[in-house]
């Protein structure tokens, strides 16, 4: 005998409740690497208007200026009239003395800076040619966000359609593009990106087609992979029988089915795809100077570090290393929210 | 497991042929090699003399025929820069790379498997944050500024080791931290989530309710098993350990194959590049046989499938 149960009302969530559903759900969002690819992003869309000088021009007179919050250097030199080259360190001529003291005189020891200070004018210092890091920072998010997007677009495409026909028609087809797969693995791509840069000169879309070249793979593996196992379900036998296309069952019917792995691989990629654009720059292969590129800044500041000029190279690698974790950390995050076979393992 | 073994050989064999044939392509691709060899003040005679001695007077398909014999052979053709044969000028520096990619692979062999053991068995304790720290690092720092900025503290600062070159046995300790930390990060992470597959397996609650001790299952038990995703990642690890000496060298004036690539590239010397892209290849695609044999004996799965 079943209870009358018909007199028992269930409560509406209170208000309360609600708020404290939201703030669960948002608890578990990345808040970290969310904020800083939505800096990112937000960097390279307004570039000019965030930037606080020109990226590509900078005053000679202002090269290798410190961060604004470090200190300069400063030493006792005494003021003397005329001095060699090899006097530089412990002298300084009487007119220069004058620009820092107008009492100087000669003989005097006066203290002078050998390296400036910083100053709020340049918030992450100069580079050797007096640009602004922090402006050439925030424009090299352009040319990260340009290549990654592209890259995926077609690259992705490329890897998804070569997935779906290897896992659906299998044999000679399947193995013809695997082997592809291996050789692609086996050639290091950088060198080949390095010759084609060098023959054909510098461009973006040099760039874009090896990266292009590079992703394909992981995404017809994975693709294919998903294609093996979705291939024998019993919709896709339906549609079969009911006559749709090949090309109807391979992209309305077993895509769909791939979309959230396919995201997650997406999004490690473009990690990726950030890492490798970044050296070929380094390398002296990628966007032509003087886009600031994040790689090719790292490479202007490489020989000064050893006179102790460490901010043209650390502040762009920074930002790499900075948006890469991001994307890794979300992307995992992602695996976690959309495979739920994996869940529990975290 | 020998068919096996002879199918996986003869893809090896077939990855290796399509390489050569993508280099001799980008080889004609990139123009005439006559430019290289051959000054402003050279007669129509010489250019002509010069093709027929380089073979190119010859259809495409029988060129190809000639650079793979030569290939074969061991025989690249002589580097234009250094006007010694190319194959002697690689074994000159191959054995600095060889040394560097070891002590790389076994950095992050030793420093990924043991973290990622530890990450997983002590999950959720500051051990496994560490863990987490050390791989997020590896996987996103690029490895040119990691260079950098570890040659700028250790050697500039602290001036513990040489900047670059190789010149005593601790300047090797920067480039190989460099290039191995990647592949640390990638096996930790991978270790980590196989053992934690692993121990939440049927097998292992069987063992711990037969009362079989913690380090026992761990090591006996679930250990083994975890050690198949990083195996089957080691075959890419080696190859991409190739290529990514190719910055770490150029970063550290390391004196291997792949600064020697840099160095042919700029000079245009394009045999000696063809000779130094073989190479890595035959590197690449003789590891992965290796790892691909090692992993069909761990794992039968694979040889009777």
């Amino acid at each position: 005998m079943a209870a009358d149960l018909s007199g028992i009302v269930v409560a509406p969530p209170t208000r309360r409740a609600k708020a404290a559903g939201l703030y669960r759900k948002l608890k578990r969002l990345p808040i970290i690497p969310l904020s800083i690819l939505g800096l990112v992003v937000f960097a390279g869309l307004f570039a000019p208007l965030l930037a606080p000088h020109d990226p590509e021009k900078g005053e000679l007179r202002e090269r290798n200026m410190p961060p604004a919050w470090s200190g300069g250097e400063t030493a006792l030199k005494t003021v003397v009239e005329r001095m060699t080259i090899n006097e530089r360190t412990t002298s300084v001529t009487l007119s220069d003395a004058q620009e820092v003291d107008a009492s100087a005189q000669l003989g005097d020891q006066i203290e002078v800076f050998t390296r400036p200070a910083g100053s709020s004018k340049f918030l992450l210092g100069t580079d050797h040619l007096g640009r602004d890091v922090l402006s050439r920072v925030i424009y090299g998010a352009r040319i990260s966000l340009l290549v990654s997007i592209v890259t995926l677009a077609v690259g992705g495409s490329i890897g998804i359609t070569m997935g779906l026909m290897a896992g659906w028609y299998g044999g000679f087809v399947d193995e013809f593009l695997m082997r592809l797969v291996d050789i692609k693995l086996a050639i290091p791509l950088i060198l080949i990106a390095l010759v084609l840069v060098i023959t054909l000169g510098q461009s973006l879309w040099i760039i874009v087609t090896v990266l292009c070249l590079f992703i394909w793979p992981r995404f017809a593996r994975q693709v294919r992979g998903e294609v093996l196992q979705l291939k024998h379900m019993d919709y896709v036998s339906l549609a079969k029988v009911s006559g749709a296309s090949t090309a109807r069952i391979l992209f309305i019917h077993i895509f769909p089915g791939t979309i959230n792995t396919l995201i997650v691989v997406a999004t490690l990629q473009v990690g990726i795809v950030i890492l490798l654009e970044s050296t070929l720059s380094f390398l002296g292969a990628g966007v032509p100077p003087p886009t600031p590129a994040w790689g090719s800044m790292v490479a202007d500041g490489r020989d000064k570090l050893a006179g102790g000029v460490w901010w043209i190279s650390t502040f762009p690698g920074v930002a790499i290393m900075l948006t890469v974790m991001s994307l890794n950390w979300f992307g995992d995050w992602l695996r976690d929210v959309l495979d739920p076979r994996l869940r529990q393992l975290e | 497991m020998q068919k096996y073994l002879v199918r996986r050989f003869f893809l090896a064999l077939v990855t290796l042929l399509s390489v050569s044939l993508i280099i001799f392509i980008m080889s004609r691709v990139s123009g005439d090699p006559r430019h290289i060899y051959l000054d402003d003040y050279s007669t129509q005679e010489d250019w002509d003399r010069m093709g027929v001695v380089l073979g190119l007077d010859k259809p495409y398909y029988q060129q190809y025929g000639i650079f793979l014999k030569g290939a074969i052979r061991g025989d690249f053709g002589e580097s234009v820069r250094e006007g010694r044969p190319v194959t002697a000028v690689v074994i000159e520096r191959a054995p600095a790379t060889l040394l560097l990619g070891a002590v790389a692979f076994s950095i992050s062999l030793l420093v990924g498997v043991p973290l990622g053991i530890l990450s997983a068995v002590k999950r959720g304790t500051m051990m496994d944050t560490f863990g987490k720290v050390v791989a997020l690092i590896g996987q996103s720092a690029p490895p040119f500024w990691l260079g950098i900025m570890l040659m700028f503290l250790f050697a500039v600062k602290l001036g513990m080791v040489p900047p670059y070159g190789k010149q005593d046995w601790n300047s090797i300790i920067l480039p190989a931290v460099t290039l191995g930390w990647y592949y640390a990060a990638a096996n930790l992470r991978l270790v980590r989530s196989a053992m934690l597959d692993v121990l939440d397996s049927e097998y292992i609650k069987l063992a711990r309710a037969k009362g079989v001790n913690s380090r026992n299952i761990i090591l006996r038990h679930a250990f083994r098993n975890a050690l198949i995703p990083p195996l089957t990642f080691a075959g890419v690890t080696m190859g991409a350990l190739v290529t990514g000496s190719l910055v770490v060298e150029t970063v550290f004036a390391w004196p291997g194959l792949g600064r020697l690539a840099i160095e042919a590239l700029f000079a245009f010397d394009y045999p000696l590049l063809q000779g130094v892209v073989i190479t890595f290849t035959l590197i690449y695609v003789t590891a992965a046989f290796v790892v691909d044999v090692l992993y069909a004996y761990v794992d039968p799965r694979i040889r009777y499938s």
